[in-house]
């Protein structure tokens, strides 16, 4: 199939970026999305032209590096899958596409569809953590954890750190990743005991990195590729609430 | 409390306690229909509490002080933390209700401005001022004062433009603000979205009654 895209290009972070339009030919149903975007880019390559910029690592779902938004939703039009996920077998002949970067303050563009995501990282560093003595391995289930509440946190901890919830949210928060870290390890013994401290100092870095406010509009959660919920921002707001009530 | 999430939590609580007033205010407004008798009566109660009301309106004035300064703020930050949209704009979850507080929002205080004036201060027209034209008891005759005052296409027009943006404002706040205290959980989530749709839909239906009821001849 022959598609016709129009694709971000920034050749910097100061730089202006415009959508330049490029045709994507013999495409085939089976090539992922950025499959389809390398076959563009060898054409491009072979033109002597300037290849598109992307993202991308492991290509299989988990590691989080993809970053495009194509049609307006980050990570396409398929729910619950990372863009490298997306096969072509989704799209038609003739589609047009508008791919673009995330987009947010807290993730300036690089180039092209390349975004500096590093203020997620910030964010983990400040609090995303537990503090253990190091030491010889602990025995396996000498902290028993109830089964119910080991599934909630491994729901929150399919986080992959992506941003897509960002590139999303009409007000560029990242609560649902901010939150999906905090009710990860609130929900573990081993996590609880920093809570109160953890939720106010990400919550915190979250806002100087220049990540907007929670509107609660719930756009994060319909383009999140590991279907993390916003019930996680609820238990976020009641963990910042009981911090703040215990003088945390 | 000058947070993310802190301010946040400073819009649901003083957002839930407006909630609570317009619901009262509401049930208020319905004594309107039993007559001169109906709302002269209820509003010579009112007064009777004499420097209470006059602290539940500073209380009041407080919280919705509060709510415009940190609604703003927010708008204007969340604008700079999301200066570019896309090409291709889609909404997938968010509404136009949702997508749109700050304008409803700054409707409801023009509304709410002019509003007082007309009722609470009355100091504009069109109708009697209530204070100064006593009913045959000799309370201030409030149903006069709203029965002509709302018996103007113009202000009845005003009243719809300013409920309108109630019931938007509403229609996301309701929700949000059981969202941003952390009362939901998953399961609950869609019912809390629905159910706060429907409050804010009969909230709007029960205040907007009464321009359209005034105008049909219904109450006079």
């Amino acid at each position: 199939m022959d598609l016709t895209l129009f694709v971000w290009k920034q050749s910097g972070p100061e730089a202006p970026g415009r959508l330049e339009e490029y045709r994507a030919k013999d495409i085939t149903q089976d090539m992922s999305f950025l499959e389809m975007l390398d076959m563009v880019n060898e054409g491009l390559i072979r033109e002597g032209r300037d290849p598109i910029a992307f993202d991308h690592d492991c290509r299989e779902g988990i590691c989080g590096m993809c970053s495009q938004v194509v049609n307006g939703v980050p990570h396409g039009p398929l729910e619950k899958t990372t863009i490298c996920q997306l096969h072509m077998r989704h799209f038609r002949d003739g589609d047009t596409l508008y791919i673009e970067p995330f987009r947010a303050r807290a993730f300036p563009v690089i180039r092209d569809l390349i975004v500096d995501r590093s203020g997620l990282e910030r964010i983990i560093r400040s609090g995303g953590y537990i503090s253990v003595h190091t030491g010889g391995v602990p025995d396996a289930n000498v902290i028993l954890i109830p089964k119910a509440d080991a599934d909630i946190a491994m729901d929150a901890a399919e986080c992959i750190g992506c941003g897509a919830c960002v590139a999303a949210c009409p007000n560029g928060s990242a609560m649902l990743f901010t939150a999906a870290k905090v009710a990860h390890l609130a929900l573990l013994p081993q996590g609880r005991a920093e809570g109160a401290r953890r939720v106010c100092l990400m919550t915190e870095e979250m806002m100087k990195e220049g990540f907007g406010s929670c509107g609660n509009h719930y756009e994060c959660q319909s383009v999140c590729p590991k279907g993390i919920k916003v019930k996680f921002i609820a238990k976020l707001n009641r963990e910042f609430i009981k911090a703040k009530v215990k003088g945390g | 409390m000058n947070t993310a999430v802190g301010r946040k939590i400073v819009m649901s609580v003083t957002g839930v306690s407006m909630i609570a007033f317009v619901t009262v205010h509401l049930l208020g407004n319905s004594t309107l229909y039993a007559g001169p008798e109906g709302i002269n009566a209820y509003a010579a109660a009112l007064h009777r509490f004499g420097v209470v009301i006059w602290a539940f309106r500073l209380t009041l004035f407080a919280m919705f002080s509060l709510h415009v300064i940190y609604g703003v703020q927010l708008y204007l930050d969340n604008r700079v933390a999301k200066p570019n949209g896309y090409a291709v704009a889609k909404n997938i979850a968010s509404t136009f209700a949702g997508r749109n507080m700050i304008w409803t929002g700054l409707l409801i205080a023009g509304f709410v401005f002019y509003h007082l004036l007309q009722f609470t201060f009355q100091t504009v027209g069109p109708g009697p001022a209530a204070a100064a034209h006593p009913d045959s008891a000799g309370r201030p005759d409030v149903f006069t004062m709203v029965v002509q005052g709302l018996g103007s296409y113009a202000v009845s027009g005003l009243y719809c433009i300013g409920l309108a943006a109630v019931g938007l404002h509403l229609g996301h706040s309701i929700q949000s603000a059981v969202q941003t205290l952390g009362l939901n959980s998953e399961r609950s989530l869609p019912l809390v979205i629905r159910g706060g749709t429907l409050a804010a839909l009969l909230i709007f239906l029960g205040f907007i009654s009464i321009p359209l009821a005034i105008l049909a001849g219904v109450v006079k």
